[in-house]
């Protein structure tokens, strides 16, 4: 149990670290965006599992609010990288100059 | 299967009801009887108090789908994950970054931003804005290779089984 425990810990926080050294290391702000959605999914997914099995098997009575934090970041996530994005192509932000396509809607005029 | 219930003045949104008694439990971490009780009027009468925020009618369609739907997401999640790790710790000069289209065939408003959060939800594709008349959707992604099959991805794997649970109505 401690095996599978202290593995999904080190999942988590190997994702979250992967996650903000692309936040860090990434040459435009659209793909910054990506650092954090991935750093939520996988990496407090994982830490999470691993909160629920603890405390479902240290303490009676099974502990299941860590899947609220889930459902709500899960939910949250997406739409502050949504806002985030749209307020970017907004102000035009400098993309790399490498990017394939523009933020354009191909038939503007309906 | 036909469906023509019409909206009860008690429970005008079923699921919304269920969810909110659910999450009530979950935040308690209980099911004791009299968090059920208080979970369940509060279920009947947020509902009622907000139904002005919920014009829309959402008529779940094929739950079996629904459920398949959660476990290909959480699968891809995870593939994807390693994908855009290795990505990231690769060098930057190697990234293609780009935007591209989707045209929608999803007409439910839940529908799509059930799929722009799926979009997003799986790293290396975020999507970024919806055209006025909800028929394109507007994603960046991180690395894109080949644009017609990503696309074609997107669309048999989220927005097809979407489209099923999710029909307009």
């Amino acid at each position: 149990m401690e095996w599978i425990l202290s593995a999904l810990i080190l999942i988590g926080a190997g994702f979250t670290l992967v996650g903000s050294i692309g936040l860090a290391k990434l040459p435009d702000f659209f793909t910054r965006l990506h650092g954090p959605t991935k750093a939520t999914t996988l990496g407090v997914g994982a830490i999470l599992i691993a909160s629920a099995l603890y405390f479902s098997t240290r303490q009676e009575g099974i502990s299941l609010h860590e899947l609220l934090i889930t459902l709500f970041l899960f939910i949250t996530a997406p739409v502050s990288a949504h806002l985030m994005a749209k307020a970017a192509i907004h102000l035009k932000t400098r993309m790399l100059k490498r990017t394939q396509g523009t933020p354009d809607f191909k038939n503007n005029q309906n | 299967m036909a469906q023509t219930q019409q909206k009860s003045r008690w429970l005008p949104h079923p699921i919304l009801s269920l969810a909110l008694w659910l999450i009530w439990l979950l935040l308690n971490n209980t099911f004791a009887p009299g968090h059920m009780v208080l979970g369940a009027v509060l279920a009947i009468v947020i509902p009622m108090l907000t139904a002005g925020f919920w014009q829309e009618r959402v008529c779940v369609r094929a739950p079996g789908t629904l459920a398949k739907y959660f476990l290909v997401v959480l699968w891809d999640i995870l593939i994807a994950n390693v994908v855009v790790a290795k990505l990231i710790l690769s060098p930057n000069r190697k990234l293609q970054p780009g935007f591209f289209v989707i045209d929608l065939d999803a007409r439910h408003p839940l529908a799509i931003s059930l799929l722009a959060n799926t979009i997003s939800l799986t790293p290396g594709t975020v999507s970024c804005d919806v055209s006025p008349d909800q028929k394109q959707l507007l994603v960046h992604a991180l690395h894109l290779e080949d644009e017609a099959a990503t696309i074609h991805d997107i669309k048999t794997r989220y927005e097809a089984p979407l489209n099923k649970v999710l029909p307009p109505c």
